[in-house]
């Protein structure tokens, strides 16, 4: 069986529901969180590359550099937040982010 | 294509970015001249929103940066909507006890990214764009970071925040792959005469991220938390210049890469419109924190600017820019009212904590009333405008149903404005009030001026620039 676009796309859309779905499920640690987003971004990232090598048009793994870059810095703010986070509450723990509701 | 042309239409962005790097260092080798550097930030501000006003038009960088009369508009009302909480900001923290010259970086950095969204031409300028503004406003969120609210705030912010741009960006890779460009006018040309399936499951998935960055329902979550934790003045910055930027990148990435696709796109946008009008106004009710209420009434009333959008003409652009200024307005100087007001110390922030506010400090409580009846969208003030643009717009174009139901969503949504105003009119206050500070107050009352009599003035030019503005966006 020869490998052709679909089958990227099929791959990248299931990670893309896991990543998803790992935000709303998971309802234990705030690093699965973050875990659960750069799954979401490599998702985009397989998309992009693959579309890039099908339309042989290089702009797709341009976008996927710019992706890999802010991804990197994306974890690296959300981890200095969680930082904060867990100086003031001692836990990282997804049901003590609840001190606001309504 | 040479470099220097493109650099020239990049000028506003290369004052701020140079402006954020040197005012970084300065803060880091003299923090004492904190304050300095806030008043240093926002000249920095200032020139560029100087630049963005006087500037040729174009574009750069093989169409990824566009310059024109939409930009324009709204890089100016950005950068000064922006450099109005720098002083405002400085000010709260300072009282707090909390000493940072981060603060103004970090409203450069967002500043520049909200403008690179407002003149972005094709979907890696939008997600750098989205991403820069992003960052930065996370941050701003959590920054009085001894408090454990504005943490939560922060983390809340960022895991929805950081959702949504993969949502935006999936339907960006969707939108690039089918359309086989990135470039708002080559996908143009792609959707002209029906879009293929796979680039109208891009494009509602760009919707649903953009809808989050926007806070309309049901992408709201995050909204009424993050208002209640973050500090007051973050507040006040990231309930305007973020709004106007991402509504005008909504209209640059439909009217410039889906005007062939309108029919398909106008429908999300009123169902997506509808639901915030509503869920704002009913959910606004039994909210007894005014940072909460706000929340919701922000909710409600990017309800109404999506409700100009989706007319889907000019003139719908227009009236969702028109809509945007005039709620900035309100906003701005709500929260800058919110964040002069203290009792021994404390913020004050509830409803109960405003009672008799008109016989202790009767300048911000008038000012608060204006802000309550024109978000209200009574007649005489800046609302009843900014509504009447939207409502007249969406009857042109055939949305009279969801017109009224806006209007019905109005109705309701009067009720808590007009409970605040009672409390504060009517109700008897515990006294005891500080002093507010100059900035704070001044800015307030100034906003609150231009609410009433000032914007009768203002319309008179406001409205031939935002028509020249709509025009640029590709929808006619």
């Amino acid at each position: 069986m020869e490998i052709g676009l679909q089958h990227y796309l099929a791959v990248a859309a299931i990670l893309f529901t896991i990543g998803v779905f790992g935000i709303f499920v998971n309802r234990k640690n705030i690093i699965v969180i973050l875990m659960s987003i750069e799954l979401i971004l490599l998702a985009v990232n397989i998309n992009l590359v693959a579309f890039s090598v099908y339309l042989g048009n290089v702009v797709g793994q341009v976008f996927a550099m710019f992706v890999l870059t802010v991804a990197a810095a994306e974890a690296a703010v959300g981890l200095a937040i969680l930082v904060t986070f867990f100086r003031n509450r001692g836990d990282i723990a997804v049901d003590d982010a609840s001190m606001m509701k309504g | 294509m040479s470099l220097i042309p493109g650099l020239a239409v990049a000028y506003p962005e290369l004052i701020l970015a140079i402006g954020a790097l040197a005012l970084l260092v300065w803060g880091a080798f003299a923090p004492k001249t904190y304050i300095l550097v806030g008043w240093a930030a926002v000249a920095v501000l200032i020139g560029a929103a100087v630049m963005a006003a006087t500037q040729p038009f174009g574009r750069a960088f093989a169409g990824g940066l566009v310059f024109d009369a939409g930009a324009a508009f709204a890089k100016v009302a950005i950068y000064v909507a922006s450099a109005i909480c720098i002083p405002l900001g400085q000010r709260w923290f300072q009282r707090r006890g909390v000493i940072n010259f981060e603060f103004p970086i970090l409203i450069l950095i967002a500043a520049l990214g909200m403008g690179m969204m407002a003149s972005s031409g094709d979907l890696i300028s939008l997600y750098v764009g989205v991403e820069l503004h992003s960052l930065a406003l996370y941050v701003l969120a959590a920054m009085h970071r001894d408090n454990a609210r504005a943490s939560e705030a922060g983390l809340k912010y960022f895991v929805l925040g950081a959702l949504s741009s993969g949502l935006l960006l999936y339907g960006a890779s969707l939108i690039y792959g089918f359309a086989g460009s990135v470039v708002f006018s080559d996908i143009a040309v792609a959707v002209k005469g029906g879009a293929h399936v796979g680039v109208l499951f891009g494009l509602i998935f760009l919707i649903c991220g953009l809808a989050f960055k926007v806070s309309a329902a049901p992408f709201h979550m995050w909204t009424p938390d993050v208002y209640e934790g973050a500090p007051t003045p973050v507040v006040a910055f990231f309930a305007a210049a973020p709004k106007l930027a991402a509504m005008v990148l909504f209209a640059r990435v439909l009217g410039q890469g889906f005007a062939g696709a309108v029919p398909q796109w106008q429908q999300v946008l009123v169902t997506i419109g509808l639901i915030s009008i509503a869920v704002g106004a009913f959910a606004g009710l039994a909210q007894k924190n005014l940072k909460r209420l706000w929340a919701y009434s922000s909710i409600a009333n990017i309800g109404y600017a999506l409700l100009g959008l989706a007319s889907g003409d000019a003139q719908g652009v227009q009236a969702m820019l028109m809509f945007m200024i005039l709620y900035m307005v309100d906003v701005t100087g709500f929260f800058a009212c919110l964040a002069a007001l203290s009792r021994q110390g404390r913020s004050m922030e509830t409803i109960d904590d405003m009672a008799g506010l008109i016989k202790e400090q009767p300048g911000i409580a008038l000012a608060m009333t204006a802000f309550s009846l024109s978000a209200l969208g009574l007649p005489p003030f800046s609302g009843f405008w900014a509504k009447f643009y939207v409502f007249k717009a969406a009857i042109h174009a055939g949305l009279a149903p969801a017109a009224v139901a806006g209007l019905v969503g109005s109705v309701v949504a009067a009720f808590y404005y007009l409970r605040l105003i009672k409390v504060m009119w009517f109700d008897a206050g515990v006294g005891a009030t500080d002093k507010p500070p100059f900035e704070a107050r001044f800015i307030g009352v100034a906003l609150g001026l231009f609410t009433f009599p000032v914007v009768w003035v203002a319309l008179h030019w406001l409205d031939p620039l935002a028509a020249t503005a709509a025009h640029a966006f590709g929808l006619v």
